[in-house]
């Protein structure tokens, strides 16, 4: 997509960029903007308005769901500053955190075959907590150590995915 | 005496024209047109004072067709060529229908695409369903434009929001075989909440459980200042009304112990089935009785309590998709404000009593369940056609209902856009090669939620050719995905270093493509002895009209964005158009049409960007959100 503007999604919504992030004000600009390209404003204008109106909404649409989630946030403020948070190339993590992660895998897992909610809940309470004292964490190394923070990015990374395990278990329990 | 109109200064000195708008429902079981007179939404009625046709299409031997109550009166007699809940069949393949040992019809299984053998040949749910729009579309001309020549400014229909793409593009693609100009494909639950939030000034949280003949949606909303955002969205495109008919039909073939029905007496049955459960919403018991072709009388009495045993579980799969709604707006039941009640089969009791349950409250029902989605969409047609007043000035942030993706080794899914994504939205991933000197790739776009791609919906399959040979893993393909308003998907890839490029408009296997289309539109319009010619003609001559119309709007707002020589090239181009648009070459003039399109187009991007600028700076004092 050729769009014209070269902010980076931070300067377009007129925000800071750094992690820390000022809610409100993030969706106070993003209606803002929306309420004025949204296609629904263009849809008797020409073509090119039209065509232009539905990829600036979607780039206005894709930098707020960035900024909103903080994983995502986290991502793009290190590539922002030009460093590769490393998903797929590097994998290696310290060993404790390696067996921290597998605890709580088997942990999910033992409840789930159980069918145990509560402790699926309590899991989840529990997970809740670790991810955010690792978001704190990130907040103060994405200011000057980027190596660290793209470390405790991985690691967030598998703990979300530990939640969304959760999630999906409770899920099944449910049905 | 009615009041003289002065424009306000700097707007185009010509007091507005109201366009015609239509909003149309096009549902499972009925089929509604609305439109906003004199600021109120209202849903046009045929001759006879009927609101809702009837969505039964049926097809006669000598080629004519019938739609709604004259094909519903035969459909006893006739039930093989006679098409209902064709909304079931959109953008489907035959084992993808539930209960299809009990439709009557001779279907015709090609790859994909799912087809009924008629009387009058071979039909498409694609070619019904325009039956039926275009008997809307006849209704509101007649209403709405009369004998003064005119032409709608277009329409919004309506789908469910769980619908997937293939049945998306299956609803517009029969709209245009209606002849209808699609200003929007609207989600049903979205298109009620509009019309219950706007009639009500409502605020916060609102759920719409919007159970129709075929089809089952739950939408959680925030209604916030003007803004309707759809938070999360979920359903089931294969579960509604006509599935208690389907449950009731097969109890009573059960207990009378009959087998190997005709289609006569299966659709008599089912008929039988389906007034039983409307009785049953008011009474305690109802007794069933038919006769068989054969003369053979059945009898059965069914009490409400019997009945809601019957389809206890059908409620119950409308709760856990409703329960996932919440989760995915990261919401608990007593974060809601109020539970909108749609559609017809939302009249039973014990679905009333079961979402009231859930949600701990009595739901709304404070306006017409059958009528609701209609006007809402009469609503944002309304204000898609450019008659926004004053006070209309709301904002609609619709989310797409099922994640988007691509497969990746092994037959798994990498997850590109998950669903619940406010639309339009676009998002680009990498990929790379997996073999050394790999210089094509297949890529294989699927929907759905699964990890295994055999469990998902597969929407296109494209190739990237010409990637330069490179050590496996080493090229970059960025893969784009872009959903549009309507929420359809088209997909780009390119290579990085080569900036080769690929791109599809997803038109998945089931739909039809655009030759397809034209044809079968000029068949009709053939059909209908009218003259192509002079009907293309008058619809570039519109649409030369309105872009002279809308680029002389935005240079009167922002010529000063343009270098002197981009304002001249614009404007010889403008004058090129008028004139072309007072002869009589359609083809010219929509070629002229593109151009001027191709030339404006850098001017749009910066528009968008000075509007964004302004946005933020409160250049725009109406912004909204504040």
């Amino acid at each position: 997509m050729n769009l014209s503007f070269k902010q980076n999604f931070f300067e377009l919504f007129g925000l800071p960029a750094r992690f820390a992030l000022d809610a409100a004000g993030l969706e106070r600009s993003y209606r803002r903007i929306q309420s004025q390209i949204h296609p629904d404003k263009f849809a008797h204008a020409s073509e090119a308005d039209r065509r232009a109106s539905m990829q600036w909404t979607a780039r206005v649409n894709e930098a707020y769901q960035t900024l909103k989630a903080p994983l995502a946030r986290a991502a793009y403020l290190l590539a922002l500053q030009g460093t590769d948070p490393g998903f797929e190339s590097n994998t290696s993590m310290s060993p404790e955190f390696l067996l921290a992660q597998m605890g709580w895998r088997e942990a999910v897992e033992e409840a789930s075959l159980a069918g145990d909610a509560r402790q699926l809940d309590s899991l989840s309470l529990s997970l809740r907590g670790e991810i955010d004292r690792l978001y704190a964490e990130i907040g103060r190394e994405l200011d000057g150590n980027h190596a660290a923070a793209a470390e405790t990015l991985r690691k967030l990374k598998f703990l979300e995915k530990v939640r969304e395990e959760i999630d999906a278990a409770l899920e099944r329990l449910e049905a | 005496m009615s009041l003289l109109q002065i424009a306000e200064p700097g707007d185009s000195t010509a007091p507005h024209e109201h366009r015609i708008a239509v909003g149309i429902d096009l549902g499972t079981t009925n089929s509604l047109v609305a439109t906003v007179r004199n600021g109120i939404p209202v849903v046009l009625n045929d001759h006879e004072g009927h609101s809702l046709l009837p969505s039964m299409v049926r097809y006669l031997r000598d080629g004519r067709v019938q739609v709604g109550f004259p094909a519903q009166a035969q459909l006893a007699r006739d039930p093989r060529n006679t098409v209902v809940s064709v909304k079931r069949f959109m953008g489907r393949g035959l084992k993808d229908v539930a209960h299809i040992e009990n439709c009557p019809y001779d279907f015709v299984d090609q790859p994909g695409i799912l087809k009924i053998r008629t009387a009058a040949g071979v039909k498409s749910p694609v070619e019904a369903s325009a039956e039926i729009l275009r008997v809307l579309r006849a209704r509101a001309e007649e209403a709405l434009i009369g004998k003064s020549g005119g032409a709608l400014a277009g329409a919004v229909v309506t789908v469910p929001a769980y619908f997937d793409e293939a049945q998306r593009e299956a609803t517009r693609d029969a709209a245009r075989l209606a002849g209808l100009n699609v200003l929007r494909l609207l989600n049903e639950p979205t298109a009620a909440a509009i019309a219950y939030g706007l009639d009500n000034a409502a605020e916060g949280i609102y759920a719409v459980y919007d159970l129709g003949g075929g089809t089952f949606d739950i939408s959680i909303l925030r209604l916030s200042r003007g803004v309707f955002e759809v938070m999360a969205t979920n359903g089931d495109a294969a579960l509604g009304g006509d599935d208690f008919d389907q449950r009731l039909f097969c109890a009573l073939a059960e207990r009378r112990g009959l087998s190997m029905l005709s289609p006569e007496d299966t659709r008599s049955l089912l008929t039988k089935s389906r007034e039983a459960k409307e009785l049953l919403t008011s009474q305690t018991e109802v007794c069933i009785t038919a006769r068989l072709a054969a003369g053979e009388a059945v009898e059965l009495t069914v009490t409400q309590e019997d009945f809601w045993d019957l389809t206890r579980n059908l409620v119950a799969k409308t709760l856990a998709p409703t329960r996932k709604a919440l989760r995915d707006a990261h919401l608990d039941v007593s974060d809601v404000k109020g539970v909108v009640m749609v559609g017809g089969a939302t009249r039973m009791p014990h679905v009333q009593q079961a979402v009231g349950g859930l949600f701990r409250q009595t739901p709304l029902n404070n306006l017409d369940p059958d009528k609701v989605v209609a006007l809402g969409a009469a609503i944002q047609a309304n204000v898609l056609a450019g008659n926004r007043h004053a006070g209309e000035d709301w904002l609609l942030l619709d989310v797409i209902p099922l994640s988007l993706g691509i497969e990746t080794m092994g037959g798994l899914v990498e997850r590109v856009l998950p669903r619940n994504s406010t639309i339009p939205t676009a998002r680009a991933q990498e990929f790379t090669t997996f073999r050394d000197g790999q210089t094509a790739m297949s890529i294989h776009v699927v929907q759905g939620e699964r990890e295994l791609v055999s469990d998902c919906r597969s929407l296109a399959r494209f190739e990237l050719r010409g990637i330069p040979p490179m050590a496996a893993g080493a090229a970059r393909i960025r893969v784009t995905f872009q959903v549009d308003a309507d929420g359809l998907l088209s997909v780009a890839a390119r290579e990085a270093s080569t900036g080769v490029e690929s791109a599809v408009t997803v038109k998945p296997s089931y739909g039809l493509d655009d030759g397809q289309i034209a044809q079968m539109l000029k068949d009709s319009i053939e059909h209908a002895q009218e003259d192509v010619r002079l009907r293309a003609l008058q619809e570039q001559r519109v649409e030369g009209e309105r872009m002279i119309e809308a680029t002389e709007s935005a240079l009167r707002d922002d010529a000063d964005l343009l270098a002197a020589e981009e304002l001249a090239a614009i404007r010889a181009a403008i004058e090129a158009l008028r004139r072309l648009v007072g002869g009589d070459d359609h083809r010219q003039i929509k070629a002229q049409v593109d151009r001027l399109n191709r030339i404006t187009e850098p001017f749009a991007g910066r528009r968008m960007d000075r509007i964004i600028k302004g946005a933020l700076t409160g250049r725009n004092v109406a912004a909204l959100g504040q």
